[in-house]
């Protein structure tokens, strides 16, 4: 409100103190209420829910079929927790095995765009048909515009199964 | 100042918009307004509280039968302020319905529906009628229990009515059940009809109130009048602040429950309407048969009728507040009469029996516990582990955090450190546990259970519950049953059997099984009251 011209109204001068703490008492009551309300508000809608305990851990697959160096396309179901949903969703996962019986599992999104990408046997790389990026058999960028190598699932051997947790960044690249 | 001042202008060559809000800030009021006429305000602030808190509940809610339920949950036990939201909007509705009908009281004694204001008046009636139309088609979202079987009453009601009865039953999609056609009726009216009918109707009765002016009171013509800013905002405002904490602790303080999953072959359950609605509900008791529409339509539509024609039945001048003597004996006895017949609804409201009362607004994972680690939970409690041991990062610091699983280990191990901690962990100051091998093995294995996620939710587990298995387990009950999935296969499993037996036939079952299943081999169990009380609300709050 313009308050210059409000006060000069004649008959309001002898109650000017008063006034203004009517003023002040509206604008701050009113701030407080929206404090409270708006507050909340940003926390219910910008605070992550509260994770529901369930295993994050899926089977992907008998390593036994995986034959040394030769990276093998493994789909697998996985649970996601969509809000107040648990979906069971198709997932993939490029595994390698490599000497030592260390397996690697690749997520299957290139890190450019998130193009599914496939292991071309010939050239021994992986492509990537959208923006043409390549990556060699252990995830680095060997050339087009990937940012960074590729994602990997953290993984567990039990037994001769292969389990597939949460994607992570690969080793030494920060998420 | 200079900058605001000519933006200020701008705006106003433009728009106009400074100018108009002046005037509708310094219109002139009667001298005789005053804290009595701080209701409209409040009507119309709780209904802004209710849109906002309704958005934003709206984000997170799924509108179909089923997953409306589970999105609920969802809000009240996985999101921060969550269930402040709900409470707000749940709380909101009742405070709404109070402040209207407060209004309405306020400008009924005042006679300040006399003429020229008779269309005020109706406006007014009209939006009673939508805020009351919100709490009957907001009842059935929540989709528990208590929504689904207050709706089946309501569209009854609506049934019975003279000529339009099938037509209102088809338009509620009532046809047959309540299911998701009715669901998104009742959703549909509630969140895209009612608001917008709403706002356009309060511009309608504000637009109205400038246009006649406040009511003065007689008199008030020889005195001079006053500005609305800010005496008569500042008292608007303040009147706001109070309803609004009222209404913030009470979303607080005040848990709005949310009952079972909509279970339409429960036949246990007693249907009640939202505390407002009550005394129509006590009202069609007094018509028998098929008098009954008489209690149901066709009082309460002409008592509505009668509402919106009081302008032109009371047509004699304005008189001063106190000498409405007739007004006044009015609003006595409607205040009377509804208050009779709500305590005569809450009175014969019958105690729920059979039905355990499960709050599932909190978290319900205890559910999932099998009776030997529930009965650990007690074992916990009662050995008062939290007074040295910190769960999931809060509390004393003594000892080492109860839902660290690296302290784990085994229940071997866990069960000889319970006996003589010293022994397995030098220097350890805790004090042996004083409990039987049995009961170690519970309390062991509800500590395997526990891990930081859970923590908080395990604690929520009713006490009822928690001392049901205690009596499960010191019985051996689960060397013949199964719950959730544990034990043994001999008896039935228990999960379940709230469904299939009445909540007094488990316990008589209890003394003489033979007697009540034939053939039986389960041994009578001599159990106390209150064991026996636990026992079988432990047992029927199983999930099925």
């Amino acid at each position: 409100m313009d308050d210059s011209r409000t006060a000069a109204l004649p008959h309001e001068t002898p109650g000017t103190t008063r006034r203004t703490f009517y003023v002040a008492a509206i604008y701050g009551l009113s701030a407080l209420i929206g404090a409270a309300l708006g507050l909340p508000a940003l926390a219910y809608l910008l605070v992550p829910p509260r994770m529901r305990k369930q295993s994050q851990w899926a089977e992907a697959g008998d390593i036994r079929q995986l034959t040394l160096h030769t990276p093998v396309e493994m789909t697998f179901r996985r649970n996601r927790v969509d809000g107040w949903k648990v979906t069971s969703e198709k997932s993939t996962a490029w595994v390698v095995r490599n000497a030592g019986d260390q397996v690697v599992a690749f997520a299957p999104q290139c890190t450019h765009l998130g193009c599914a990408y496939h292991w071309d046997q010939a050239k021994t790389e992986f492509v990537c048909p959208c923006h043409n990026s390549l990556f060699s058999i252990d995830g680095k960028v060997l050339g087009g515009p990937a940012p960074r190598p590729l994602d990997r699932y953290q993984t567990k051997i039990q037994g001769n199964q292969l389990l597939v947790g949460p994607i992570e960044p690969a080793p030494g690249q920060i998420a | 100042m200079k900058p605001l001042n000519s933006l200020n202008e701008w705006l106003d060559h433009r728009t106009g918009l400074p100018t108009a809000i002046r005037n509708f800030l310094y219109e002139e009021i009667p001298a005789s307004s005053g804290w009595h006429q701080v209701l409209g305000s409040m009507a119309i602030f709780l209904f802004l509280v209710q849109a906002f808190t309704g958005a934003l509940l709206a984000f997170n809610y799924a509108p179909t039968p089923g997953e409306a339920y589970n999105s609920l949950r969802y809000i009240l036990t996985d999101l921060t302020a969550g269930p402040l939201m709900r409470g707000l909007h749940h709380w909101g509705a009742s405070m709404m319905i109070v402040v209207v009908v407060l209004h309405m009281v306020q400008v009924f004694l005042y006679g300040a529906y006399k003429k020229p204001r008779e269309t005020t008046w109706i406006v007014g009636v009209v939006l009673l009628l939508l805020t009351l139309a919100y709490g009957l088609t907001g009842y059935l979202l929540p989709w528990d229990n208590r929504a689904y079987w207050g709706t089946v009453v309501t569209t009854k009601i609506a049934a019975t009515a003279p000529l339009l009865g099938p037509y209102l039953t088809r338009l509620l999609g009532g046809e047959g059940s309540i299911g998701v056609v009715t669901f998104a009726r009742f959703y549909g009216l509630h969140v895209l009809l009612l608001p917008p009918a709403t706002t356009l109707l309060i511009g309608i009765h504000v637009y109205l109130v400038r246009k006649h002016g406040v009511a003065p009171a007689p008199g008030d013509e020889l005195v001079p009048r006053k500005k609305f800013y800010p005496e008569q905002v500042f008292k608007d405002t303040l009147a706001i602040f109070v309803a609004f904490i009222i209404l913030f602790t009470m979303a607080v303080v005040v848990r709005v429950p949310l009952e079972q999953l909509a279970d339409p072959t429960d036949t246990a359950y007693i249907p009640r309407p939202e505390w407002y609605f009550l005394f129509l509900f006590q009202f069609l008791k007094i018509f028998p048969g098929s008098l009954e529409v008489v209690g149901s339509v066709v009082l309460p539509g002409l008592a509505v009728l009668t509402l919106i024609l009081v302008p032109f039945i009371d047509r004699g001048k304005m008189m001063k507040v106190t000498r409405r003597g007739f007004a006044m004996a009015f609003v006595t006895l409607a205040a009377i009469g509804w208050t009779g017949l709500t305590a005569a609804a809450v009175a014969t409201t019958p105690k729920e029996a059979g039905e355990v009362a499960v709050d599932y607004s909190a978290p319900t994972d205890w559910m999932q516990l099998s009776a030997e680690e529930m009965a650990g939970v007690g074992y916990f409690r009662q050995e008062n582990c939290k007074s040295c041991h910190a769960v999931a990062g809060s509390g004393s610091t003594i000892g080492p955090d109860l839902t660290k699983t690296a302290i784990h280990r085994n229940a071997a191990w866990m069960i000889q450190h319970f006996k003589s901690p010293a022994v397995v962990r030098p220097g350890s100051s805790m004090p042996p546990i004083q409990l039987s091998d049995p009961q170690l093995n519970s309390l062991a294995a509800f500590l395997l259970k526990l891990n930081p996620d859970n923590a908080t939710a395990l604690d929520a587990a009713p006490q009822f519950a928690v001392e049901g298995a205690l009596v499960y387990q010191s019985n051996g009950c689960g060397d013949c049953h199964k719950v959730n999935g544990a034990g043994m296969d001999v008896g039935p499993p228990l999960n379940g059997v709230d469904k299939r037996r009445s909540r007094s036939w488990v316990e008589d079952h209890f003394a003489d099984p033979p007697k009540l299943s034939p053939g039986s081999i389960m041994p009578p169990y001599k159990l106390s009251r209150k064991d026996l009380d636990s026992l079988t609300s432990y047992l029927f709050s199983l999930p099925d």
